[in-house]
């Protein structure tokens, strides 16, 4: 223990140096004329800087990291002109507060369920943006947004706006591309190879086709063309979404309980 | 520097504890449970139900003979003679050596009829705790409480006065003997017992989640469309509300009133403040300077008042309510009133899917969400009996310890608030805790609520960049930034001043108040689970358990300083050895949705940076947990508050509180 | 708030789709008002009032990396009387609630509420607890309202902002507090065997004696 008195004085050289940093930093960034810097908001938040940490929002953001997620969206197929969705039901189950509704669409004559959802609703009052819905959705049609400012004043209805039905929902893909760019980029892969594995399964058919055609002596040759077939629609490291049937999530989950 | 190496036995570092505590500067007590402090042939039992006892409970039963019962398939034994429960207990503290009541929580198991009282006794030396049950019929009633009282533990652990008093809020089972059994987290006359299976909420849909109007033919309906009275709320039949005596704080005051001159409590219960002249009061005697008493004639008459703080109040850490008695300015007595946050996190977690638990468990302690997740998983996997992959474990490290540090952070800046350094140490301090939820932000996508874990693994593997701003972090900021810290603060003569000797609690009345976490390390017991029941991998990382002999407000801080050095010891060693890991294996197994796990029990606990956090929870093999059950540190850190403060200055009840570093969100549930 | 009237709004612009819903009841904003209100926007004081987790993010809007000061709100006062604005910040209870309809009757005009997170929007993710009031707005009128759990901090600051152009619509010539008369105050609920609304104690009333008598309660 030294002098009393010494440990205050220590704790405000802190303060000090706190005080002085804030000066310090920002005449460096102001006197540094050498080409690029990086933004002030970024640079402030760096593990390195000392000094003012403050981001004026407004006019200044931090970028959002890539996973951050606020309330949910459907994602809309620009290039098929469709719901992403399939009304399969994952989403709905595996919410905690249960803030999903969905009515599934029922074919007008045949009664049988239709791969699109009707209705879709999320209550983001009750939402509490864990993520569940996006990251278990097998088909990547619900995504969590980036979109954080959503406060209002209520005009009329209070809560009209926070129960967003599947208009207020739907989002084109070139939106969840540009928040999303690398799970962006990981779809289009598995799409890809998807689509090859189509491509291959149609082929190899076409030929089993063929040769059945041409009487049978050239379907050996054929099976050892294309033998990895099979194989390839195993490896591909998301295995084809179950079209919508019945239940495919029930399925699915069952399934994997063992 | 005294280099503790073996933990002391409890009562040792109080009985030479003087009056003033001295204090032996031990740093970080490199405090390994010897092999000893575990018990040899220690086979608990561990997920589904087990016939085999541990030695410690066959000892017991040979003891008791036939009031101690385990009926295979039985996790624990059954004290069968109510009656004899206390002696049972007793035995187990002093002869078995379990001194501290780790968690006690009830089962209702309806079908059977009869409501099961768990008790979960521990060593402060390390070990697994014990299981020991009692049951009571439940009764049919709504309303009335068991008519079979179980008799209360508080003379043996002074720790389940707020645990008991927690079943019986929750399960209405009577406890003989309690000294204040009263609501806890609901109030007085609240209509029923909510944790028993057949009482539901008002906005009941299901049992069990997921719900059945969600999907296929979810048409969106508020909850209050559904419901008769249109709002979450539900009534008794024939209830006047023009005509009803309200009254949530029955039975309150009047335990406090006793010493309170001019108030008589009436048969009734009722306190009453009769009309006396003022200046009629206990009197107190003068004191000079040098606290001479000064003659008998210039004594003063004063009156002893009672003062509400909170549940709105600046320094009481979200919606607490502490009820102070002050003679003075000194606190003669202290009440808490709890359950202004009480969000029905257990009700909730029942009717929850084991999945859907897991970001609510963030919600618990809200500043260390990932701990909270970590102990609720691994509980899970422990019944599922399975293994979450080599990289997933050190990611969990790697979060939870980071989580540690910034809950630390968060914890002294405001100690220092309730200090009266308003807000100038808190600012540093969450600066450095943004950068850490910025991380977090990054890799799990929300700063608070991570919802991280999964069951065999984590969500997200942390990216080269992610990895390269973790060991920035880690390895140049945080440290600089604690060693800042102790410049700012460990040596300023002004907080010595204030926290040297304030709250203090002895080493075995903290062990017996089953307080956990920094301030039962900071009272000289090296306790803590990441040690003594060691879970995770934590056994691959060299790290000591600070501890410090104090007891007090400084000490309390001291050891939470240390322990952020110590978690980054882990998360520097965690981080070197990340890369013998393979990058993306983050899951074992397939990932689920809807798992099912075995029947049988477990209690599950991690140490959070609050102290022990415990899940006590029983699966009857489906989606949902039968019983999900929360043993939290801060609420039962609480316990422990009263004797703290009782005859120091009402100013520093607020500093010890803060001590203590509590949050709401884990206190009600 | 105060019934608005359109009584003094000339009848073309009442009629007109340009004109917002908000802004017809306000159209003769004087420069005394955009003064007035100039002012008042840039001082608005919260409450030292958190309730739960989103009380953590409130915080650390008001720590220096989102430094609430820079829009001038700049303390937080511990005391209602001192305050303008009551963020509920958190999960509502039962047991709460009374109290912070008594806080919220302490606060002195002009008086603003922000209801931050679903939980104080409309009991969020705890919703269908039985101690958990289904939003603040059943018992005091909210001005703003933030979803997300928890909001970040930036949209709290979006909420600020969003209030500020609230305040900026309001009128001199209509604000209520400049009335005669008694304030409107609010009955603070009552714990009983669940919370009582003492407004609608009546309609209670009812209902429990017709579920007594065996019908059901529609
Ligand atoms: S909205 Fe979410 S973060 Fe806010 S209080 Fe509710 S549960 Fe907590």
């Amino acid at each position: 223990m030294g002098l009393l008195g010494t440990g205050i004085l220590k704790g405000l050289g802190v303060t000090l140096r706190h005080f002085i940093d804030t000066y310090a930093e920002d005449l460096k960034y102001i006197l540094n004329k050498s080409g690029v810097q990086q933004p002030r908001p970024l640079r402030r938040q760096s593990p390195k800087a000392r000094g003012l940490v403050t981001v004026e929002y407004p006019r200044e953001r931090l970028p959002l990291p890539e996973n951050f997620r606020y309330v949910p969206f459907l994602v809309y197929d620009t290039e098929k002109q469709d719901d992403k969705c399939t009304s399969c039901g994952i989403c709905a189950k595996v919410c905690p507060p249960q803030c999903i509704w969905i009515v599934r669409t029922e074919d007008p004559v045949t009664k049988r369920p239709v791969p699109q959802p009707k209705e879709f609703y999320i209550d983001t009052t009750i939402c509490m943006n864990c993520g569940y819905c996006a990251e278990f959705c097998p088909f990547d049609a619900i995504k969590m947004d980036h979109d954080y400012e959503l406060s209002y004043y209520p005009h009329q209805e209070p809560h009209a706006r926070l129960v967003q039905d599947k208009a207020e929902l739907t989002k084109p893909d070139t939106y969840h591309a540009s928040i999303h760019p690398t799970d962006w980029h990981r779809e289009l892969e598995d799409r890809a190879a998807e689509e090859a594995k189509k491509k291959a399964a149609a082929e190899a058919k076409a030929k089993a086709d063929a040769a059945k055609a041409a009487g049978g002596s050239a379907a050996p040759g054929a099976a050892g063309a294309k033998p990895a077939t099979p194989a390839a629609a195993a490896t591909t490291s998301k295995p084809a979404p179950p079209k919508a049937e019945d239940k495919p999530a029930d399925a699915a989950g069952e399934a994997s309980d063992q | 520097m005294a280099e503790e190496t073996t933990p002391p036995t409890s009562a040792e570092p109080a009985a030479s504890k003087p009056a003033v505590p001295a204090r032996p500067a031990a740093a970080a007590g490199g405090a390994k449970p010897t092999a000893a402090a575990k018990p040899a042939g220690h086979a608990a039992p561990k997920g589904p139900p087990l016939a085999t006892l541990t030695p410690e409970l066959a000892q017991l039963q040979q003891q008791f003979g036939e009031s101690v019962i385990a009926p295979a398939p039985y996790v624990g034994v059954l004290v069968n003679d109510l009656g004899k429960l206390r002696e049972v207990m007793t035995y187990v503290r002093d002869q078995l050596g379990f001194d501290m009541l780790a968690n006690a929580t009830a089962v209702d198991y309806i079908k059977e009829g009869y409501i099961e009282v768990v008790y979960h006794p521990q060593r402060s030396k390390g070990g697994e705790p014990i299981t020991l049950k009692v049951r009571v019929p439940r009764g049919n009633d709504p309303v009335a409480p068991t008519e079979v009282a179980v008799p209360s533990l508080v003379p043996v652990y002074a720790g389940a006065e707020f645990q008991e008093r927690e079943i019986y809020d929750m399960f209405g089972v009577r406890f003989e003997g309690h000294p204040d059994l009263r609501r806890i987290l609901t109030w007085e006359g609240f209509y029923g017992w909510p944790l028993r299976k057949d009482w539901r909420e008002p906005y009941y849909e299901g049992d069990t989640k997921p719900f059945e109007s969600r999907w296929p033919g979810g048409h969106h309906q508020l909850a209050e469309e559904r419901v008769p009275w249109q709002d979450n709320v539900n009534y008794p039949p024939g209830f006047d509300p023009l005509n009803f005596q309200a009254n949530p704080d029955a039975g309150l005051y009047d335990s406090m009133l006793g010493g309170v001159p001019g108030v008589e409590v009436e048969p009734n219960g009722q306190a009453q403040r009769s009309p006396q002249p003022k200046g009629v009061g206990a009197s107190v005697p003068v004191l000079d300077r040098n606290y001479n008493n000064l003659a008998d004639d210039e004594e003063l008459q004063t009156d002893q008042i009672i003062v509400n703080m909170g549940p709105q109040h600046p320094s009481t850490h979200g919606v607490l309510r502490m009820v102070v008695k002050l003679d003075g300015e000194t606190v003669t007595d202290l009440k808490l009133v709890l359950g202004y946050l009480h969000r029905n996190h257990e009700k909730i977690g029942e009717r929850n899917t084991w999945l859907h638990n897991i970001p609510y468990t963030d919600r618990l302690d809200y500043i260390c969400g990932i701990a909270n997740e970590l102990g609720y998983v691994i509980t899970v996997e422990k019944m599922m009996g399975i293994k979450p992959t080599e990289r997933a474990e050190y990611l969990r490290v790697i979060m939870t310890e980071l989580t540690r540090i910034e809950s630390h952070f968060w914890a002294i800046g405001f100690l220092l608030n309730d200090l009266g350094a308003f807000y100038t140490p808190a600012l540093y301090f969450i600066t450095e805790r943004d950068l850490i939820l910025d991380l977090f932000e990054s890799v799990t996508g929300s700063r608070l609520m991570c919802n991280y874990m999964r069951f065999g693994g984590v969500s997200r593997d942390l990216t080269e960049d992610q990895i390269m701003r973790a060991r920035e972090l880690a390895f140049e900021r945080i440290p600089r930034k604690i060693d800042e810290l102790e410049q700012l603060l460990t040596d300023n003569e002004i907080i010595k001043a204030r926290t040297i000797g304030v709250g203090y609690l002895p080493a075995e009345r903290s062990i017996n108040y089953s307080l956990t976490g920094p301030c039962l390390r900071a009272a000289g017991v090296p306790y803590d689970i990441r040690r003594v029941d060691p879970y995770s991998i934590y056994d691959r990382f060299d790290f000591d358990i600070p501890v410090f002999y104090g007891a007090d407000v400084y000490d309390r801080y001291r050891v939470r300083v240390a322990e952020m050095r110590q978690s980054l010891r882990i998360v520097q060693q965690a981080l070197n050895q990340l890369d013998q890991t393979k990058p993306g294996d983050i899951q074992a197994g397939k990932k689920a949705y809807n798992h099912r796990v075995p029947a049988g029990q477990a209690y599950g606990r991690v140490e959070t940076p609050k102290g022990e956090l415990g899940f006590y929870l029983v699966s009857d093999g489906g989606q949902n947990a039968y019983r999900y059950h929360v043993r939290s540190s801060s609420f039962i850190n609480l316990n422990s508050l009263k004797e703290m403060t009782v005859g120091q200055k009402v100013a520093d009840a607020v500093v010890i509180l803060g001590s203590l570093d509590i949050v709401l969100g884990e206190v009600d549930r | 708030m105060a019934e608005l009237t359109n009584a003094n709004m000339p009848e073309e612009l009442q009629n007109d789709p340009r004109v917002p819903d908000d802004l017809k009841n306000n159209v003769f904003i004087t420069s005394l008002d955009k003064i007035y209100n100039w002012g008042r926007k840039r001082s608005v004081w919260p409450m030292l009032f958190g309730l739960a987790c989103c009380a953590i993010e409130m915080i650390a809007t008001a720590a220096s990396r989102h430094d609430l000061s820079r829009f001038g709100w700049e303390l937080m006062r511990a005391s209602p009387r001192q305050a303008d604005l009551m963020i509920v910040s958190g999960t509502v209870t039962k047991k709460m609630i009374p109290q912070i309809v008594r806080l919220y009757n302490q606060m002195p005009e002009p008086r603003y509420v922000i209801a931050m997170g679903a939980c104080a929007t409309a009991g969020g993710p705890f919703k269908e607890g039985y101690n958990v009031v289904s939003g603040v707005d059943k018992f005091i009128p909210v001005d703003v309202y933030i979803t997300g759990c928890p909001p970040r901090p930036e949209a709290l600051l979006h909420s600020f902002i969003k209030l500020q152009e609230k305040i900026e619509k309001q009128s001199l010539r209509n604000v209520p507090w400049y009335r005669k008369g008694e304030e409107d105050v609010i009955p603070v609920p009552v714990l009983g065997p669940d919370l009582v609304d003492p407004r609608r104690a009546q309609e209670i009333k009812g209902k429990a004696e017709q579920i007594a008598e065996g019908q059901p309660a529609a």
